[in-house]
C-alpha cells in the first residue's frame, strides 16, 4: 500500500504537469456541452420548400399558407413546372417540392377529393422523412379544417373522428436539449476515461519506463490501481464540470439524486478503465492505442443511442447495443436526469455495468504481465 | 576468481526459444559477489534476451538459474527486490524532477521516508546536482541522465545491478566517470552485470563472457582471454570470435 502511495503521487504529478491534458479536461466539457446540443438537433426548422402551384386558387393559396405558417418550412421558390422545381432540388436550394395540380379547388369541391404531390430530396434520409411527415400533418390538418367549414350545423357527426392527443412525459416541451445533454455528459466521461487510461499506459511502454517498473517489486494490483485511480478521479471531475455547465447554460440538472448519478458513473468508469487497460495490453505504441480506441469509441457512441434512438435501429444493431457499455450509461443518465429514476429503477443498469467492470478488469488483470 | 567466493548469479543450460529461433542457447556461467561481469556480444547475439531472463521479466524455455539465491522461475518477485536495473532506453520519468524520481524509486523499493531523504541528499551532493534537484529530468544533458539513472538503479543498495549498454551515446569523459561510479558500487559489494559494445570498457571488467549467436564462446578475465587468443586487445579477441556470427542486426 505504501508503494501505491508513491505511484499515485507520480501519476498525479505527471497529469498536473501536462498543461495540454489539463486544458483539455476543461475545454472538452465546455465545448462539447455548449456546441453539440445546439448543433445536433433533430428539430427541423428550416426545411426549404419549392412550390409549383398550377391552380392559383384561393384553396391552393391557403394550403401554401398553411405550410409557411407552420414554422417548419421556408418558402424559397415558386416554380412554374415540376421540372423547374426539380432543378432547385438538384442545386440543393430546396428540400421539398409541393405540386398542386390544376383544378385543385374545383376537384376538391365537386369530387370531394384531389391529389397533391410532395417530393422530398432524400440525400439525407432523415431530413426527407421528417419533411414528408410534417407535410402530411399539414395537409391532414388542412383537410380537416375544410371539412369542418363545410359541415353545417350539428347533424349527427357525419364522419366519426378519433382525435388523438398526446402529452409528452418527462420532457413536456419536447426539448431536444433535454435529450442530448445527458447523452453528451455520458460521452464526456467515456472519452476522458477510456482514451486517457489506454494512452497513458502505452506511453510508458513506448518510452520504456514501464520496463523499469516491471523489474521492480511493484505488485501487479498496485500498478493497475495506480493507473485506474487517477483517471477515475478525473472522469468524475469532468462529470462534475459537465453537470455544472448543463445547469448554467441549459438549466438542466438531474431530476433524480446526484449520488445515484455519481455511484453509477463511478462503477461505469471502473468498467471503462478496465477496457482501456485491456487495450493497452495489446497496443505497443500510442498510435496503435489511439486507433484501437477510436475503433471502439466510434462504434460504442454511434450505437450507444446518443444521437439516434436505439429503438430506431435494425434488430441486429439493437442486439449489439446489449454488449455496449456506453449505451447503458447514456440510458441511465437520461433516466436519471429526465425521469428522476431512483437507484431501484436503475438496478438492472447497475447490475450490467458491474458485470462489465468485472469482465473487463478481470481480463485486463489476467492479460497484463510484468514480463515481456 | 576462486571458488570460495560467494556466487550471486548461477545459470545452468539456460535457454530461451521464440518458436524455432533459439535466442539464448544453453548458457552456463557463474558470477561472484562484488564482481564486475562484462556480458559481451554483437547485436542480435542474445545478450538482452539472456539478461531479461535473469532479471525476471522473461520466462526461460529451459535450463536453470538462480539470482541472489532465488529461482528465476518461481521467485521472480524476490529477485526483483534484490536487483537494480538500468535499461538501454533511458527510463527515468522525464516529466518528474530529479528529487521526485529519486523519491519514487526509493518508495517503490520500500525504503522508509527518513532513509529516502538521507540517501537523496547524499546522492544529490555526490553528483553535484544541488541546483538541478528540482528541475525536470528531461532538461538534463544525456551524460547526467545516465549517471542519475545508474545512481537510482543502486539507490536501494541491491545485491546485483544489471546494466544494459549503459554508456551508449555518451561522451568519453562521462563514460570514464560512469565507470568510476561502477567501480565504487563494486567496491561497496554490489555485483555489476554489464553489457557493452565498447571493448575498452570490456578491459575494465573483472571477467567477461562473449556471446555469439546465442552461445557463450568465451568466458574469463580480459588478461586471460587475450593470452588465450594471442591478442593485444579485447577488440581483437572479440573480432576473432564474432567474425563467424550468422546473425546480424
Amino acid at each position: 500500500m505504501r508503494t501505491l502511495k508513491f505511484l499515485l503521487r507520480k501519476e498525479f504529478l505527471q497529469i498536473f504537469r501536462d498543461k495540454l491534458i489539463l486544458r483539455m479536461i476543461f475545454a472538452l466539457p465546455v465545448v462539447q456541452l455548449i456546441l453539440l446540443p445546439y448543433a445536433a438537433t433533430y428539430e427541423m426548422k428550416n426545411i426549404t420548400l419549392s412550390v409549383v402551384d398550377n391552380d392559383h386558387s384561393e384553396y391552393s393559396r391557403k394550403l401554401i399558407n398553411n405550410f409557411t405558417s407552420s414554422g417548419y418550412f421556408k418558402l424559397v421558390d415558386y416554380s412554374k413546372t415540376y421540372s423547374d422545381a426539380l432543378d432547385q432540388v438538384e442545386k440543393d436550394k430546396a428540400d421539398l417540392i409541393v405540386e398542386i395540380p390544376e383544378g385543385f379547388e374545383r376537384d376538391l369541391i365537386r369530387e370531394d377529393e384531389t391529389k397533391v404531390l410532395i417530393a422530398a430530396n432524400a440525400i439525407s434520409g432523415q431530413t426527407a422523412g421528417l419533411a414528408v411527415a410534417y407535410a402530411n400533418t399539414i395537409i391532414r390538418d388542412y383537410n380537416i379544417e375544410l371539412r369542418i367549414q363545410w359541415i353545417q350545423q350539428p347533424r349527427l357527426n357525419a364522419i366519426p373522428v378519433i382525435d388523438i392527443t398526446s402529452s409528452n412525459w418527462f420532457n413536456p416541451q419536447m426539448n431536444y436539449k433535454m435529450f442530448i445533454v445527458p447523452g453528451v455528459l455520458a460521452l464526456l466521461v467515456t472519452l476522458v476515461g477510456f482514451l486517457m487510461s489506454s494512452l497513458n499506459i502505452v506511453k510508458e511502454k513506448e518510452i520504456g519506463t514501464i520496463e523499469q517498473l516491471n523489474v521492480s517489486p511493484i505488485k501487479k494490483y498496485e500498478f493497475i490501481l495506480s493507473k485506474l485511480i487517477p483517471f477515475w478521479v478525473l472522469g468524475l471531475f469532468v462529470m462534475t464540470v459537465g453537470f455544472f455547465i448543463s445547469f448554467i447554460v441549459y438549466g438542466i440538472y438531474p431530476a433524480g439524486s446526484f449520488w445515484v448519478g455519481y455511484l453509477f458513473a463511478g462503477i461505469y468508469l471502473i468498467a471503462l478503465l478496465g477496457f482501456g487497460l485491456l487495450t493497452s495490453v495489446y497496443a505497443d505504441t500510442q498510435q496503435q492505442a489511439m486507433f484501437i480506441s477510436y475503433f471502439f469509441m466510434l462504434i460504442f457512441i454511434l450505437l450507444g443511442g446518443l444521437f439516434s434512438p436505439i429503438e430506431n435501429m435494425p434488430d441486429w444493431a439493437q442486439y449489439l447495443t446489449y454488449i455496449n457499455p456506453v449505451s447503458y450509461f447514456i440510458e441511465a443518465m437520461r433516466m436519471l436526469v429526465l425521469k428522476g429514476s431512483s437507484f431501484w429503477d436503475l438496478r438492472y443498469h447497475f447490475l450490467i455495468v458491474i458485470v462489465f467492470a468485472i469482465v473487463f478488469n478481470g481480463l485486463a488483470i489476467f492479460k497484463y504481465k510484468k514480463t515481456v | 576468481m576462486t571458488s570460495e567466493k560467494e556466487i550471486v548469479i548461477k545459470t545452468d543450460n539456460l535457454t530461451k526459444k521464440f518458436g524455432d529461433f533459439i535466442a539464448a542457447n544453453e548458457i552456463t556461467f557463474e558470477v561472484f559477489k562484488g564482481e564486475i561481469f562484462g556480458f559481451l556480444g554483437a547485436n542480435g547475439a542474445g545478450k538482452t534476451t539472456a539478461m531479461k531472463m535473469l532479471i525476471g521479466i522473461s520466462k526461460p524455455s529451459s535450463g536453470k538459474a538462480t539470482i541472489a539465491g532465488f529461482d528465476v522461475y518461481k521467485e521472480t518477485e524476490k529477485i526483483k527486490k534484490s536487483i537494480g536495473y538500468m535499461s538501454q532506453k533511458f527510463s527515468l520519468y522525464e516529466d518528474l524532477t530529479i528529487n521526485e524520481n529519486i523519491q519514487l524509486f526509493g518508495g517503490i523499493y520500500g525504503l522508509s521516508d527518513d532513509e529516502i531523504e538521507k540517501r537523496r541528499s547524499e546522492l544529490i551532493n555526490k553528483l553535484n546536482l544541488q541546483n538541478e534537484a528540482d528541475k525536470l529530468v528531461g532538461s538534463l544533458p544525456l551524460g547526467w541522465k545516465q549517471k542519475l539513472a545508474f545512481s537510482i538503479a543502486i539507490f536501494h543498495t541491491p545485491k546485483i545491478v544489471f546494466l544494459d549498454e549503459p554508456t551508449g551515446g555518451v561522451d568519453p569523459i562521462t563514460r570514464r566517470q560512469f565507470w568510476d561510479m561502477i567501480y565504487e558500487a563494486s567496491h561497496n559489494g554490489i555485483t555489476v552485470f554489464v553489457t557493452t559494445h565498447y571493448m575498452d570498457e570490456a578491459e575494465y571488467c573483472d571477467r567477461v563472457s562473449i556471446m555469439v549467436d546465442g552461445v557463450i564462446k568465451a568466458l574469463d578475465s580480459p588478461a586471460e582471454l587475450k593470452k588465450q587468443f594471442k591478442a593485444n586487445s579485447m577488440d581483437e579477441v572479440f573480432l576473432m570470435l564474432a567474425r563467424d556470427a550468422k546473425r546480424g542486426e
